[in-house]
């Protein structure tokens, strides 16, 4: 069944405190949905994690945070949208301890796992979104 | 400026982190608590994470630096409070926090410091990277 969604919220990532307000932003939301504490405390991590690589790979740009209902559920998610250089190789981007920064490789795929969806766009030269999504 | 305190409990050195980390909070603590350690001459450091909600990769990155930083300096760390849902997440998340001792809570953790700085002399380690 499609995605509806119920409402959104757009925020800046421009610095380390906009990720920080970025997490604060997604718990609110969470709470809203009425996730438990382990749901709320994973999907505050991974935003967490995409946020930081929005920052620090894809030198800013923003997350669009949405309560979402598909009918029968309801979920969050959140994307993030940078214009920054693009991934080269999205499937070594997922891999474990890859990174082309100083991280630890773990943002990605950390963030994956922690979802029940998990989407990815990238282009060379046009950026990269970031889409996770977790039901209720 | 905004800082983590560091406060001084008999022997060690008591951090308690209750506000969401960002970059330069952690390399203000990392500064602090090298000097402190150097200052008090201490061999033990505990690191209270109980109010924090998460821990990222950026915050366990960080934990494991001070720790090593630390180690470097003849003091050992323990790490305490971890929330349950933290734990679950770092699991899932797959933060190897290898080489980070932890506690369920600052008495524990003073435990365990006390065997650490006691087997890290037997070892006559000190000084060398784990």
């Amino acid at each position: 069944m499609a995605i509806r969604v119920v409402s959104a919220e757009l925020m800046e990532i421009r610095s380390s405190d906009d990720v920080v307000l970025v997490r604060q932003a997604v718990r609110k939301k969470s709470i809203a949905l009425g996730l438990g504490l382990v749901d709320q405390t994973k999907v505050v991590t991974a935003s967490s994690e995409l946020a930081r690589n929005t920052l620090d790979y894809g030198g800013g740009g923003v997350a669009r945070l949405e309560l979402v209902e598909n009918g029968t559920r309801s979920g969050l998610r959140i994307t993030f949208e940078d214009q920054g250089p693009g991934i080269a190789d999205l499937d070594l981007a997922l891999t474990d301890g890859y990174t082309t920064g100083n991280g630890m490789g773990l943002g990605l795929s950390g963030a994956k796992r922690l979802s029940n969806e998990f989407e990815i766009w990238s282009k060379l030269g046009e950026g990269t979104r970031v889409s996770i999504l977790r039901w209720k | 400026m905004e800082r983590i305190p560091i406060l001084k409990m008999g022997e060690f050195l008591l951090v308690t982190i209750q506000v969401d980390m960002h970059d330069r909070l952690a390399l203000t603590l990392q500064d602090d608590l090298t000097s402190q350690i150097v200052k008090f001459r201490t061999h033990g450091v505990l690191i209270d994470i109980s109010a924090l909600e998460i821990v990222d990769s950026f915050i366990g990155r960080m934990l494991a630096s001070i720790a090593s930083m630390a180690h470097l300096l003849d003091a050992q760390t323990v790490v305490v409070g971890m929330q349950p849902a933290v734990a679950i997440t770092l699991v899932e998340l797959g933060l190897p926090m290898k080489g980070i001792r932890t506690a369920l809570d600052v008495e524990k953790g003073m435990i365990a410091l006390r065997s650490a700085i006691l087997e890290a002399g037997q070892d006559g380690d000190t000084g060398s990277i784990r």
